[in-house]
């Protein structure tokens, strides 16, 4: 019970630390969040999923065929 | 034909891309490792002495950090975007190695720093002051060793060991993890670039901390930072210039054409000059207009051989004696680029036959083809050179960075004893010039560490793992518009990054001066 008790404090902590930090942060800070934020958004949505996907990934379901087509690749360059 | 012109400006632009999100990845790297060790160092000062001066000073320069973090955050991401998307066979060929390192990069990154970071932000009123400087300290910790895993990945490229090829994968996997971990080049590029980080974020605190004695503000605050961010300087560029030192001993034993490309040399020999200045011109008899000739030369005798060999009379190849094959100082025999290009071209066939002879259960035939792939593996990327003069690297643009960064390491040694005595003497009214070259020295700090980027990574070109793979045989084949769309996407996001970052950061200091 003590043990439990003394978790739960201790997540309370750990959450009023981030939580009051976002909430005191200063503009300056703000702004700097809102920057990540959109960075974050524009790398994975627009750039890792919409124009830069894995090749490998996107065009062979197993590591055979990945295999098989980098290999094809690495033998017949010109 | 065809097929040449769209490969080569695919190729092109690929590695275009990768120059210009590294260059932009790497403005914001080096201050948040060095900043974060003088940050530690002020805040240990502060729980040690209980002054509320090393207080004020450790929550300004963490604001700087700060922004300077956030900005640069994940901005990495994008080159492992690349990775997968104009690098495949380059990303499949490495991925075992590159797996181990990554994924430990990765963790640490992500627990060390997400959760330490928190802490040093949000916890001053929060946590007891050991632990607050415990999770500085930590963030210091969790950012150098981020950077370890991802320079011993780079090191790798630059000297392949510690791994074995399946060529039934066509990966090569590592067998030797402390080999991978432990090499002189792994040591070398680590200890090279996070005291060159170090040495750029000495500059960086002198050099703002100068502007605010110009403008008459935060007197003791920045006199405090100029006298620890010097010491912290003189001891970072002298165990960079050490450690440059021991860098180049190893590029002249696994990098030789880098070597020689440093130092714009076409023909070596024994007891060679260091060139200390010199201009490269075109030379009308060279076989090759990417060989040139240096003119205007001042130089060191025998130094090169002896920074080397430690031995004035060492051989050192030039750029033309690799080409037609030599026999270096250690006694290693290497045999002429053509020849290796015909051993490379037999390790590629072997490598086709073999795949075909296990496809088709051919046991005899596949012995005999792994047989020659293994014997011909070292030379395995130079199969795929059209010509022995692909494997010149851009001499002028390695040769110039490479005295500009050694250059301007040298000034910064002047600069951290001047502004050191500068600040300890106060005489802050009688050398007025010395806060405005202390302030030009920290953008001069980026140019010699991005001057130290591309002598690493120019000067290995053609090979994007050396002599196993060409960066013609590691892009995948996708349309180059493609790339060019993306380069400048890139390109855009990444200049309102850094625009961000300086506007924030300025106003910052601006305000810290009022």
């Amino acid at each position: 019970m003590e043990k439990i008790d003394k978790k739960k404090k201790m997540l309370k902590r750990v959450w009023h630390l981030y939580y009051d930090g976002f909430r005191d942060m200063p503009r300056w800070g703000k702004m700097l969040w809102a920057i990540i934020l959109i960075k974050v958004l524009i790398l994975f949505f627009v750039f890792k999923f919409l124009l830069m996907p894995n090749y490998l990934n996107t065009h062979y379901a197993t590591d055979r065929e990945k295999s098989e087509h980098v290999l094809n690749e690495l033998t017949n360059k010109p | 034909m065809m097929y040449e012109i769209s490969s080569a400006s695919l190729v092109e632009w690929a590695r275009w891309q990768f120059a210009m999100t590294a260059i932009y990845h790497y403005m914001f790297v080096p201050l948040t490792l060095g900043l974060a060790f003088l940050i530690a160092v002020m805040e240990t000062a502060w729980v040690r002495t209980g002054k509320e001066e090393w207080l004020r000073t450790t929550k300004f320069w963490m604001k700087l950090f700060g922004i300077n973090f956030a900005i640069g955050i994940a901005t990495g991401l994008i080159l492992e975007f690349q990775f997968g998307s104009n690098w495949s066979n380059y990303s499949w060929f490495v991925g075992d190695i590159f797996g181990a390192p990554l994924a430990i990069e990765g963790l640490l990154a992500f627990f060390l720093e997400a959760t330490f970071v928190a802490v040093m932000f949000f916890g001053w009123h929060k946590v007891s002051r050991r632990f607050h400087l415990l999770s500085t300290w930590m963030v210091f910790v969790g950012a150098n060793i981020s950077a370890l895993w991802i320079l011993v990945a780079n090191a790798w490229m630059q000297n392949p060991v510690g791994m074995e090829f399946n060529p039934l994968t066509a990966r090569n996997e590592m067998d030797d993890f402390w080999a991978v971990l432990l090499s002189p080049t792994s040591i070398n590029k680590f200890f090279h670039t996070v005291t060159s980080a170090y040495t750029l974020s000495a500059c960086f605190v002198v050099g703002v901390s100068t502007w605010f004695i110009l403008k008459k503000k935060q007197f003791e605050m920045a006199r405090r930072s100029i006298l620890l961010a010097s010491v912290f300087g003189i001891l970072s560029i002298l165990a960079t210039i050490f450690t440059g030192d021991t860098s180049a001993q190893d590029i002249a034993k696994t990098q030789p054409m880098k070597f020689a490309a440093m130092e714009g040399l076409n023909r070596g020999g024994r007891n060679m000059e260091l060139t200390v200045f010199g201009v490269l011109t075109d030379k009308a008899d060279a076989p090759t207009p990417r060989m040139k000739e240096t003119t205007m030369t001042i130089g060191l005798p025998g130094m090169l051989s002896f920074l080397a060999y430690r031995d004035t009379d060492a051989y050192i190849p030039g750029i033309q004696d690799i080409l037609d094959g030599y026999t270096s100082e250690t006694g290693q025999v290497y045999p002429s680029t053509r020849q290796r290009m015909e051993n490379g071209k037999k390790a590629i066939n072997a490598l086709k036959n073999y795949k075909q002879a296990v496809d088709a259960q051919d046991k005899q035939t596949a012995h005999a083809a792994l047989g020659t792939l293994k014997a011909h593996y070292r030379d395995f990327g130079y199969g795929y050179l059209q010509s022995e003069y692909e494997s010149i690297p851009n001499v002028p643009l390695v040769f110039y960075s490479f005295r500009i960064m050694v250059g301007l390491g040298f000034l910064f040694v002047a600069l951290f004893v001047v502004s050191w005595w500068y600040a300890r003497k106060r005489k802050f009214e009688k050398f007025r010039f010395i806060p405005y070259v202390a302030i030009t020295c920290v953008p001069l700090a980026y140019v010699a560490s991005q001057c130290g980027w591309i002598v690493a990574e120019v000067g290995r070109q053609p090979w994007v793992v050396q002599d196993l793979m060409p960066t013609s045989a590691a892009v995948t084949r996708i349309a180059s518009h493609w790339v060019v769309t993306t380069f400048w996407m890139f390109a855009v996001l990444f200049t309102v990054l850094l625009i961000a970052e300086l506007k924030i950061m300025f106003t910052q200091i601006k305000k810290e001066a009022q």
